[in-house]
């Protein structure tokens, strides 16, 4: 009776050794995404340095989908650039092209208007109540860089979360019932 | 260690590792095209210059374009965004940009064009400084690219003027 109590202790030991080996490594890979974003933002400048392209107001060259990168810098808003700025408002980020650029002499503070390639008109009709232009703080980054197709996994993600969940289910079981 | 399970895991991350090396060649493969792009741009006709209501002028004009964007093309470029813009500083505003025009040309056969056309965003300024303006027309272009880095450029023609008074 004494050795059935001392094996299955000794089991019952090994198997929470091997449950906090997983955890804490499963902690360190989740971590460590955390430190690469976080890196991502100090070197790009820009609140959020990689975007997902949501709608097709700027088809054909960004398509839903597709992932832009992003840096901000102290050089001034041109026309032709490609940025993206946060209506007061709304917390989905928009990526158009800047068309109007007003920039005063002394103070530097600019004016700016945007459209999407792919829309009639310019996006006055986003903005917010009364808001004519953009300014410089409502620009969270300019578009340096673009990879195709990548974004469809946030999309999915982020329109059907049913997805997220069996996604995260799935790993959390691998992560238990796997043997090492 | 032979499971089906790594097996899978290993090829994934391999052939991911392959595509993201590629989709950086491809980029840098860009810098090493030489481009030689052209353009004119002629104002064919003030349409009218007017102040509106609110105080700001506007403008209307007829351009004509003739520009040849070939060399801008590499293989990795989907499409070239070429826009017109007129610039010029008043005494309120350092720099104004005002995009009057721009295309999108998907590929090269299109990029060697001659086009007339009259200004497809309005010419108003923050103000009413535009009686004998004197201003430059930039022909901008964006390359976007199949994957990887975009990049921009202009020619900057200078020499335009707008009139003395409304019409």
């Amino acid at each position: 009776m004494g050795w059935i109590g001392e094996t299955v202790d000794s089991i019952k030991s090994i198997q929470i050794r091997q449950l906090f080996t997983q955890a804490i490594s499963l902690g360190m890979i989740v971590t460590s995404a955390l430190i690469i974003w976080k890196a991502l933002m100090c070197v790009t400048g820009s609140e959020s340095p990689v975007v997902v392209v949501l709608s097709g107001s700027m088809e054909p060259g960004f398509k839903r989908g597709d992932i832009l990168f992003l840096h901000m810098s102290k050089d001034p808003i041109r026309a032709g650039e490609i940025v993206v700025f946060n209506v007061d408002g709304r917390d989905i980020p928009i990526v158009h092209r800047v068309i109007k650029v007003h920039e005063r002499e002394n103070t530097g503070e600019v004016d700016v208007l945007t459209k999407g390639d792919n829309n009639y008109g310019d996006d006055r009709l986003l903005y917010a109540e009364g808001q004519l232009w953009l300014n410089r703080h409502h620009i969270m980054g300019r578009a340096v860089g673009f990879l195709p197709y990548v974004g469809w996994v946030t999309i999915i993600m982020t329109e059907k979360p049913i997805i997220k969940y069996i996604l995260i289910g799935a790993l959390g079981l691998l992560v238990i019932t796997s043997k090492d | 260690m032979h499971s089906f399970g790594y097996r899978a895991n290993a090829l994934l991350t391999f052939a991911v590792t392959i595509l993201a090396f590629i989709c950086a060649i491809a980029s840098f493969s860009d810098k090493f095209s030489n481009q030689t792009p052209s353009a004119q741009i002629q104002i064919l006709n003030i349409n009218w210059f007017q102040k509106q209501p609110h105080g700001n002028d506007e403008v209307s004009l007829t351009l004509n374009v003739t520009a040849d964007l070939q060399s801008l093309f590499t293989w990795n470029t989907k499409q070239v965004f070429a826009f017109v813009a007129a610039e010029y500083e008043t005494s309120k505003n350092a720099l104004n940009q005002v995009s009057l025009w721009d295309a999108i040309i998907p590929e090269k056969e299109h990029a060697k064009f001659w086009i007339q056309i009259s200004n497809k965003y309005r010419f108003i300024d923050q103000g009413h400084n535009l009686r004998g303006k004197d201003f430059n027309l930039t022909l901008h272009w964006h390359v976007m690219p199949k994957t990887g880095k975009m990049f921009a450029d202009k020619i900057v023609m200078s020499g335009y003027q707008l009139p003395n008074a409304y019409r």
